[in-house]
């Protein structure tokens, strides 16, 4: 019997993690948040759907990932054993596309014609650009002027891909923005617009549907886990932004009391410096928006604060609200990268075992470094690399003083 | 009895419809703000809506969240609200004053300390516009207690259902949200809003007003036809707007859009 099993209870009838999540929207978007869970319930058991979704992700995405096993990080690290969940691998280079994958599924259910997404670094808007392909369906993404510039790359594959990205000048111009944007067009449009989330935040029912859909993450590396070394890994580590590749791994191995989870959020410059994207570690306090209650880092006035962070994915000031909820009981330990530390971690890996990882995803190594040198050879850490670094060539050029 | 139904009650038995004039607080500068409401009073309001600027104001179009982001390069916050409030009240004791707005500010103040000095400023109502009857359960009891109206949005999409559940918390008046779409949207479909409106009066006996794309007199006498009030606000503050660097000369203009507005409505 674990100690967390009644974690998997949530959410509640209206969509509440213990004091977080909820349904903090407008009224005009109620009916549609109501279509969508009524969809959702009657779908997730559905031997149909959830066939149709693996089938997907087999023979579209190409899971199961591997968990690699990082020989040479390792034994320089000089401790626990590291594998890596190789999201990286998949179809568009990160664990988004699973989620996109699952919700394109519901808005061709729902009959609608046109999806829209909010982007951070524009994983998220790359994976429903391709989903939207697929499908023949009309897509805009909603994409900050800020994140446009540092993610020039994924601009232009989405634009390949048929998509319409649509830079957001409003406020700090990044994902928070983004996503107001997204739900304005989305309160316009709701008739035929179904609005494809991006991380386990929003308003009921989206932290569920994207917890479930990444929950393949998870699931794969436990059973890879036993298969490949024999017993549960002592410790799992994953980024978190809103926390959808984290809260992918982590949910499946929520009742294995033995297995740590460490969820590592962008330090930026310090957490002591305030610039930083990092509201569980920095103890932000509790607070709504976009549709939940959450942790929010906001001023004494109640005012969303600006963020910092070298990696535009994790560049948020709120988190998923199971993340809150998960803190609060102590399931998971928070801690916060900076940005120096990311970039050797990203280095590094490239350097030693020829995989470049996404800053976000480099964050997550971060802190592998910290933690496998405190743990002995014949422990195993499992780390999400949730993407891969392509994206980011051009951000670290511009830090080398190279114009490519 | 509260100023708001003491307010709906005098338009009742003068056969009159209510002029909702919104501005938010501290647009473009505080010090105007109170000066802004008192205009508003002099040339036809019934209730004034009080915007409370937020950072991140998501069923707000360009022209309110413009507002917000002026207000909040003066470091506006929902306190400063309070005392604008609470100024008001020393010239005026009747029109009601509703505080609009989003609810992070709210709980970061803390909700009880916020109910208490909202009433104790002389605040009548409170709508938080992302914060739907079924999040009401702290706040609501809340502001009930304090006799701050909660008012609540119904929009062209709430079901019969959600429409009941909304009459059954709502006090003071119901927001009628006339499209789908953010604030300061293209015009409203009169028909349309009618349509939605009867159904309403089977469930409540509230007054109904009416917001989002109404911009002058002609849109606003149409939709009085069918409902309780109108709201007013993108043309307001876009008014506002044109005149940033000298806040005075936008009372002139003001006044000119609520009379145009008022005359209609009385006509």
């Amino acid at each position: 019997m674990s100690k967390f099993s009644e974690l998997t209870q949530w959410p509640d009838a209206r969509g509440h993690y213990g004091a977080y999540g909820g349904r903090f929207v407008s009224e005009t978007l109620s009916f549609a948040l109501d279509d969508l869970s009524r969809t959702y319930e009657s779908l997730k058991d559905d031997p149909d759907f959830q066939a149709e979704f693996d089938h997907d992700l087999a023979h579209y995405v190409g899971r199961p990932s591997p968990l690699y096993h990082a020989r040479r990080w390792s034994a320089q690290l000089g401790g626990a054993q590291i594998w890596l969940k190789r999201e990286d691998l998949n179809h568009t280079g990160a664990h988004k596309v699973n989620n996109t994958i699952g919700q394109a599924l519901l808005a061709k259910k729902s009959g609608k014609p046109r999806v829209i997404a909010e982007t951070g670094a524009g994983q998220h808007g790359v994976a429903t650009a391709t989903v939207a392909a697929r499908l023949g369906l009309r897509c805009d993404v909603y994409m900050g002027e800020a994140d446009t510039e540092r993610q020039k790359l994924n601009v232009y594959r989405m634009r390949l891909l048929g998509a319409n990205v649509i830079p957001v000048t409003s406020g700090t111009r990044t994902l928070k923005d983004a996503m107001n944007e997204a739900l304005r067009d989305w309160v316009t449009n709701v008739d035929d617009t179904f609005y494809i989330i991006g991380t386990v935040a929003g308003p009921h029912p989206y932290p569920q549907l994207v917890r479930d859909f990444n929950a393949v993450v998870g699931r794969e590396a436990r059973r890879q886990s036993l298969e490949q070394f024999g017993k549960l890994p002592d410790a799992l580590i994953a980024c978190v932004g809103g926390g959808s590749n984290a809260m992918g791994l982590f949910y499946p191995f929520v009742e294995d009391d033995g297995v740590e989870m460490y969820g590592v959020e962008a330090g930026g410059d310090g957490v002591e410096t305030g610039r930083h994207a990092a509201p569980l570690a920095s103890g932000a306090p509790r607070g709504v928006l976009h549709g939940n209650r959450t942790y929010l880092m906001s001023d004494e006035g109640g005012q969303v604060s600006d963020t910092h962070s070298i990696s535009a994915g994790l560049d948020y000031p709120g988190v998923g609200p199971e993340h809150a909820l998960w803190k609060d009981v102590g399931r998971v330990n928070y801690v916060a990268a900076n940005d120096d530390a990311v970039l050797e971690a990203f280095r590094e890996l490239t350097h030693v075992e020829g995989i470049m990882p996404a800053l976000e995803s480099a964050h997550a190594l971060a802190h592998a470094k910290v933690l496998a040198p405190t743990l002995s050879p014949d422990q195993n850490i499992v780390v999400n690399l949730s993407g891969r670094g392509d994206k980011d060539i051009l951000t670290v050029a511009k830090i080398d003083g190279i114009d490519l | 009895m509260s100023r708001i139904d003491k307010r709906f009650r005098s338009l009742a038995d003068q056969g009159r419809k209510a002029l909702v004039p919104y501005i938010t607080g501290g647009d473009p500068t505080p010090e105007v703000t109170v000066d802004y409401m008192h205009a508003l009073v002099e040339s036809g309001a019934d209730i004034i809506e009080l915007g409370v600027p937020f950072s991140d104001p998501m069923a707000d179009g360009p022209v309110i969240q413009k507002a917000c982001e002026r207000a909040l390069k003066h470091g506006t916050r929902l306190t400063d609200l309070l005392a604008m409030v609470a100024e008001f009240r020393r010239q005026d004791d009747d029109t009601p004053v509703v505080l609009m707005g989003y609810l992070n500010p709210i709980e970061r103040l803390g909700i009880e300390r916020f109910a208490r000095e909202a009433r104790a400023a002389g605040v009548d109502g409170v709508l938080v516009v992302d914060m739907p009857p079924e999040e009401a359960d702290e706040l609501g009891p809340l502001l009930e207690a304090e006799d701050l109206a909660p008012i609540f949005l119904v929009a062209p999409t709430t079901s019969p259902e959600r429409a009941a559940t909304i009459c059954a918390h709502a006090h003071g008046y119901l927001y009628y949200v006339s499209l789908k779409g953010v604030t300061g949207s293209a015009s409203l479909n009169a028909d349309d809003v009618a349509a939605h409106l009867a159904p309403l009066r089977e469930l409540t006996d509230l007054p109904l007003c009416v917001g989002f794309g109404i911009r002058d007199g002609a849109s606003a006498a149409e939709v009085a036809k069918v409902a309780d009030g109108v709201i007013v606000g993108s043309a307001l503050v876009s008014r506002i707007a044109e005149h940033c660097d000298a806040p005075r000369e936008a009372i002139a203009e003001l006044k000119a859009v609520m009379t145009e507005i008022r005359q209609a409505l009385d006509a």
